[in-house]
């Protein structure tokens, strides 16, 4: 069928597309003149993004496709806006790093630059365990108050950042164990029950004097090691102060007799591979700032 | 002109029609696939990926169960503020062993690309239990019943068969010993005592490296192995598994 064989509808004067169902033929209108520019003008566009970009599969052979005059790669944009961050971020955390936790604690800028670049961080890493601002929650200590179970001067807070606690795989880790009185069978649960009673003595809420006096030599071989024989804690152990109000785990009488039977060994990653050392720094004068630091 | 003409023949044929349509349309599907088969950078070279442990295998069940992709993604992309929160952009390789990928495309909650060992396994448990104890302005539902539940562990060496089947490479040896293994990482102490070695070898060897798993009680309920004791293994593995200080981002291969 050539041209000159297109029917012409009478009416209109448009030519039809030729087809007929039952006398019912088509009008061919061309398409709209802005609809095919705009087509075309697309078709340049892709051509021109192929030649840029990276585009075509590989052919057989090949190896990969092609990349592009511009040679662009995600990964690279990635790598390039991180060592952008990193050089905008060097100055003040290369003073960060130059200076000791004491120094950038007394200097007014790089304390302000290192509470709220520790408070990014904060929110970020330590939030989730330590509630916001530190303020804990059961088994996740409170950061915000003067009670410390390893170390709160500003180098130990560092150290616990850097090694965690009971973190496998470091070496450095803060490091001990309970030992699980209950459960391996240490004690009996009546023995358990006594030790609870003396517990409870230490800030006063026994009325059971027979079982406190019964648990005195147990106390002594068992438990007085880390806990001292006042159970006045001791940090190095990261053994707490049994004679105060704060409890990590609880203060009832059930807690501490589950304390004490199942043990309480919690760990806390280490951060030293997952942060930089300016951050490390950084967060450490944050928490030590948050109100109990020594 | 003589082969435009002919496309009445097409028009007034329907099932020539259905031809060429399909044809046509499969260039396109064919052009975007069939490289795959072939390129060097379809294939990213990392060390450290190796199959999922059978009680990692059976928790990543169960997160698809439960749907946490439905408000999780794992998937860190190349952007400057997503490597900077949660790490390293996401590697095409460290989906390889999964049959489905958890990519997801939502994220209500945060991604969990690289969650492992983020937090300690006791938070992760406590976290499920109860989210809003520890993070108040969380819209996480508890998933406090997993620690109830037992993981129904007797067809894991169908389950790791059926991987095999989809092309993870499980050995033999890995999927015999499944049930053993299982017990040995959830319980490495009693039930679990005499696949120890056996566990540690072959995934080891898998790896590449020693200590790629953490065998533990996991939900701080030694007597039971439940599905809470999956789930936070498969959670504390996520993303730990490449060894980036051999990566080379600027590998041909690697380039995206």
């Amino acid at each position: 069928m050539s041209k000159e064989d297109k029917p012409v509808d009478e009416h209109s004067g448009i030519e039809t597309t030729g087809h007929s169902w039952d006398g019912i033929s088509e009008l061919n209108n061309p398409l709209p003149r802005w609809w095919l520019i705009v087509w075309y003008i697309s078709i340049g566009i892709a051509v021109i993004y192929m030649i840029l970009m990276p585009a075509i599969p590989a052919l057989p052979g090949l190896g990969t496709n092609t990349p592009g005059i511009r040679n662009a790669s995600d990964r690279d944009n990635v790598a390039v806006a991180m060592a952008e961050l990193n050089v905008e971020r060097s100055v003040s955390s290369n003073a960060l790093l130059g200076a000791s936790l004491e120094e950038i604690q007394t200097d007014r800028d790089l304390q302000q630059f290192a509470l709220a670049m520790g408070e990014s961080l904060f929110g970020d890493n330590c939030a989730t365990c330590h509630g916001a601002g530190g303020r804990g929650a059961k088994g996740y200590p409170v950061l915000a108050d003067d009670v410390w179970l390893w170390d709160g001067t500003l180098d130990g807070i560092e150290t616990t950042l850097r090694h965690g606690i009971r973190h496998e795989g470091d070496d450095a880790t803060r490091f001990s164990a309970m030992p699980r009185f209950g459960r391996d069978k240490l004690l009996t649960s009546q023995q358990i029950d006594d030790l609870t009673e003396y517990v409870l003595n230490f800030s006063g809420r026994s009325d059971d004097t027979e079982a406190v006096n019964r648990a005195a030599p147990l106390w002594s071989v068992q438990c007085s090691s880390c806990h001292g024989e006042n159970g006045m804690g001791d940090r190095t152990l990261g053994a707490p102060n049994l004679t105060d109000t704060d409890w990590l785990y609880g203060g009832q009488r059930d807690d501490i007799y589950s304390t004490i039977y199942n043990a309480r060994n919690s760990h806390m990653p280490a951060w030293g591979d997952r942060l930089d050392d300016a951050s490390i720094k950084a967060l450490a004068v944050y928490v030590h700032s948050l109100g109990g630091g020594e | 002109m003589g082969l435009m003409d002919k496309h009445g023949l097409l028009e007034r044929n329907s099932l020539l029609l259905t031809v060429g349509i399909l044809i046509v349309v499969s260039i396109g599907g064919i052009i975007q696939m069939a490289p795959l088969m072939y390129m060097d950078n379809t294939i990213e070279k990392v060390d450290g990926m190796r199959p999922y442990t059978p009680l990692e295998l059976l928790g990543r069940d169960i997160y698809v169960r439960e749907g946490c992709y439905v408000c999780h993604s794992q998937m860190i992309r190349p952007l400057r503020d997503e490597v900077e929160r949660y790490g390293h952009y996401s590697l095409a390789a460290e989906s390889m062993y999964d049959h489905p990928f958890q990519w997801g495309s939502k994220r209500t909650g945060p991604d969990l690309a690289r969650v492992g060992g983020k937090y300690s396994a006791e938070w992760q448990v406590d976290h499920l239990k109860d989210p809003r104890s520890l993070v108040p302005e969380s819209v996480m539902p508890p998933y406090a019943f997993l620690a109830r539940k037992s993981l129904d562990i007797r067809q894991v060496e169908d389950r790791l068969r059926t991987e095999r089947i989809v092309g993870v490479p499980y050995t033999d040896g890995m999927i015999e010993n499944a049930k053993g293994h299982l017990l040995a990482q959830a319980d490495p102490n009693e039930r679990g005592y005499d696949y120890v070695d056996d566990l540690v070898a072959e995934y080891g060897e898998a790896a590449g490296r020693e200590n790629s798993f953490e065998m533990r009680d996991f939900d701080g309920d030694p007597q039971r192995i439940t599905e809470m004791d999956a789930l936070v293994a498969y959670l504390q593995m996520t993303g730990t598994l490449v060894d980036f200080s051999t990566y080379e981002a600027e590998d041909l291969g690697n380039r995206r």
